[in-house]
């Protein structure tokens, strides 16, 4: 009995089997039928690009950079008289030759939503550094924009521009005395574009404030923020500009001042950038002319303490840069760059024997020269010449030799 | 009440007839999309045709129309690949990134030719997918004309029967005309010529005209004294009956070639734009085949 019972179960199990064999073949020939049909309709097939696994493979750039300098000062003991120190890599290159940050770019769309992209630098001391690592959506509607991650942050014209594609090989004396450099936060950015043809641009990040002005404070929430706006557009076929205004505001704790002294209180910055391009009918690729500047204005107020004894600190400085680079022949430029730093007015119970540095009264200036030749967009020679009187007193005359090259895909021209 | 019942109706009928903003990457694609489109399109020319199409720079301008755009149309083939990309990331605006349907490119709807087998920076600016350069043969025109009004009839659905009535129209048209520029231009079959880029492979191409030099030493690498001379020995040897050159290319290598070799330097508008004449699509043919017609008589 109970071996008919599974007889009759084994049967229906083969049977069915069979049925469904015949029914995949049938399906099979309509299938192949149909093929045959459209292959007869469709036009000769384009070839696949055969790719592979590769195919989804990211772009991946690289920059490579060095440099060999000559400066009548010892980059060394680098310091910008008048200012609390920044932090930054802000020292001019070291003398003799020297290997520059090699720069490796690896970026791709995630999916429809998310975009992705990775800025490693291999510094000349064998060390990795992640300078950007950052998602960011294409488009979230209605011209909003979000970021997040580490990425430079989109205060002042320069700031998020790599350093590669500088027109001279070292930053503004502002750049390097109110932000180290540049402002490369750990952080969220929100930006929305107005629907306007005029390019109107707001945005706002909060970050950790891993840097200077900030201090790492190691809270819940943000221990940086930003805001920008800027505004752009065309005058005529030849023209193109922007301007722009951005506030930075930090809350530094024990932040390092001069030697043994250190600052905790209230850091906020003002930024107003400007930037024009000019080239004749707009054909940028013979001659063209650009134009630059930015005026910095920062304001701390709040404790120092030196040797354990406490006493108030406050302070309002800026800074200006303002720069030109003109091509006057295909892959040939000069440019010329002033940049100044005001002492302004700095106030605090110490004395200046307990604070040298930031209490020198001091106006830092420095003129620089370059002249590159760019064999491809993705070659770039240049020598630059500057007159540093970053030091109070002393006036360190630079010389440099740099190389930039990219290798691999192609890099976009931001503007 | 019926007055505010009024205003929004209006309202309404004013967004359901709202232009389809179009933001072209180069003038052919401008001029191409107002044929198509009519009065139902607002059109925005990111490039003039007196500028290097390599080389245009996302300015702020840019990004302020990408982000208005509900269609981009670009050439593709990496063509552009200098500033579309960053006015796709810094627009904001989802609709035109690759891949939707309000990116579109013309080489999807053509094939290429100087497709390279390998390629190499060594080799210069050249580009992976072929010649990009695709708009100076008028059949391609046909075959993008076609595949741009049926992206745009699918975009704006409710308009869909004005733009394939208008391109039924204008390939009409396009037909004809290039039926007479094929037999005005016969006598330009088997020319050798010098050309300054590879832009006009396509137009050369088309003609049965034959390039024997380019100005460039290498795709996008700027004519050499040394490269220039060698040209001039070469033409010596095999003579070419033109130096031809776009209206953005530097007039300075092409003239010094042209006058050493006795020979005309023609300028040829490249684009809608590039000279007076070539006010539209029609124009830029007319006056390209005449401007060659007058230079190797």
């Amino acid at each position: 009995m109970q071996c008919n019972w599974l007889c009759a179960v084994a049967l229906a199990t083969v049977c069915s089997a069979a049925t469904a064999q015949q029914d995949a073949q049938s399906e099979i020939e309509q299938l192949k039928r149909r093929v045959e049909e459209l292959e007869k309709r469709a036009p000769a097939p384009t070839p696949a690009p055969a790719r592979g696994s590769s195919a989804f493979n990211p772009d991946i750039s690289l920059v490579l950079q060095g440099t060999a300098a000559r400066s009548s000062e010892n980059p060394d003991d680098y310091q910008v008289s008048g200012f609390a120190p920044s932090g930054g890599e802000v020292a001019p290159p070291r003398r003799g030759f020297s290997l520059g940050e090699s720069e490796l770019i690896v970026s791709s769309n995630i999916d429809p939503y998310f975009r992705g992209q990775l800025v490693a630098s291999l510094t000349p001391d064998n060390s990795v550094e992640v300078e950007e690592a950052f998602f960011q959506t294409p488009g979230l509607g209605h011209g909003f924009m979000l970021k997040g991650g580490r990425f430079l942050s989109n205060i002042g014209y320069q700031n998020p521009i790599h350093q590669h594609a500088w027109d001279f090989q070292d930053a503004p004396l502002p750049y390097k005395a109110f932000l180290g450099g540049r402002l490369d936060d750990d952080a969220v950015q929100v930006k929305w574009l107005a629907p306007t043809d005029l390019l109107v641009e707001l945005g706002a990040e909060a970050g950790r404030g891993r840097s200077f002005p900030a201090t790492d404070p190691n809270r819940n929430g943000a221990g940086l923020w930003t805001l920008f706006g800027h505004v752009g557009g065309d005058i005529g076929e030849s023209t193109a500009w922007r301007t722009g205004l951005s506030y930075l505001h930090a809350e530094p704790t024990d932040r390092p001042m001069d030697v043994g002294a250190t600052f905790s209180g209230r850091s906020s910055l003002w930024i107003a950038d400007f930037i024009a391009k000019w080239a004749p009918n707009g054909n940028s690729s013979i001659t063209n002319v650009k134009a630059q500047g930015e005026y910095f204005r920062r304001s701390e107020d709040g404790d120092l303490t030196f040797a354990a004894t406490p006493g108030a600190y406050s302070s309002r400085q800026s800074g200006w840069y303002a720069q030109t680079v003109y091509q006057f022949m295909p892959r040939w430029r000069v440019g010329y760059r002033y940049d100044r730093l005001d002492h302004g007015s700095v106030s605090s119970s110490l004395t200046s024997a307990q604070l040298p540095l930031v209490l020198a009264d001091y106006n830092p200036s420095r003129h620089t020269l370059m002249a590159d030749w760019s064999p491809t967009e993705f070659s770039r020679i240049r020598l630059q010449l500057a007159e540093d009187k970053s030091r109070a007193g002393v006036t360190d005359r630079q010389v440099l030799v740099q190389y930039i090259f990219s290798l691999g895909a192609h890099g976009a021209h931001t503007f | 009440m019926r007055l505010l019942l009024a205003v929004l109706l209006a309202a309404v009928g004013l967004q359901a007839h709202a232009a389809l903003n179009i933001l072209a990457c180069t003038p052919e694609w401008g001029a191409l999309a107002k044929e198509l489109g009519g009065d139902k399109v607002n059109v925005y020319t990111a490039a003039t045709a007196l500028q290097d199409p390599h080389r245009i720079e996302a300015r702020p301008s840019l990004i302020a129309r990408a982000r208005n755009a509900d269609l981009m149309v670009c050439t593709g083939a990496q063509l552009e690949i200098g500033w579309v990309p960053l006015l796709q990331s810094q627009s904001g605006n989802s609709k035109i990134q690759t891949g939707q349907p309000g990116y579109f490119e013309a080489a999807s709807a053509v094939s290429l030719i100087e497709k390279p087998t390998s390629v190499d920076r060594s080799m210069g600016d050249v580009h992976p997918d072929g010649n990009p350069h695709l708009h100076l043969d008028p059949r391609n025109i046909a075959a993008v004309a076609a595949a741009l009004a049926e992206r745009m009839a699918s975009l704006d659905s409710t308009q869909a029967s004005y733009y394939r009535s208008r391109s039924q129209d204008f390939l009409a048209r396009w037909k004809d005309a290039t039926a007479r520029w094929e037999k005005q231009a016969a006598p330009l079959k088997g020319m050798p010529v010098v050309v300054y880029h590879k832009d006009l492979s396509y137009l050369l191409n088309w003609l049965g005209m034959r390039e024997v030099g380019a100005l460039e030493p290498k795709p996008g690498i700027p004519p050499s004294t040394a490269h220039l001379s060698e040209l001039l020995e070469q033409l010596k040897k095999t003579p070419a009956k033109a130096v031809l050159r776009s209206a953005y290319n530097d007039p300075r290598p092409a003239d010094w070639l042209a006058e050493r070799a006795r020979v005309p330097s023609v300028m040829l508008p490249y684009t809608v734009g590039g000279t007076e004449r070539a006010k539209d699509l029609f124009g830029l043919y007319d006056d390209t085949i005449d401007r060659l017609l007058a230079g190797v008589k």
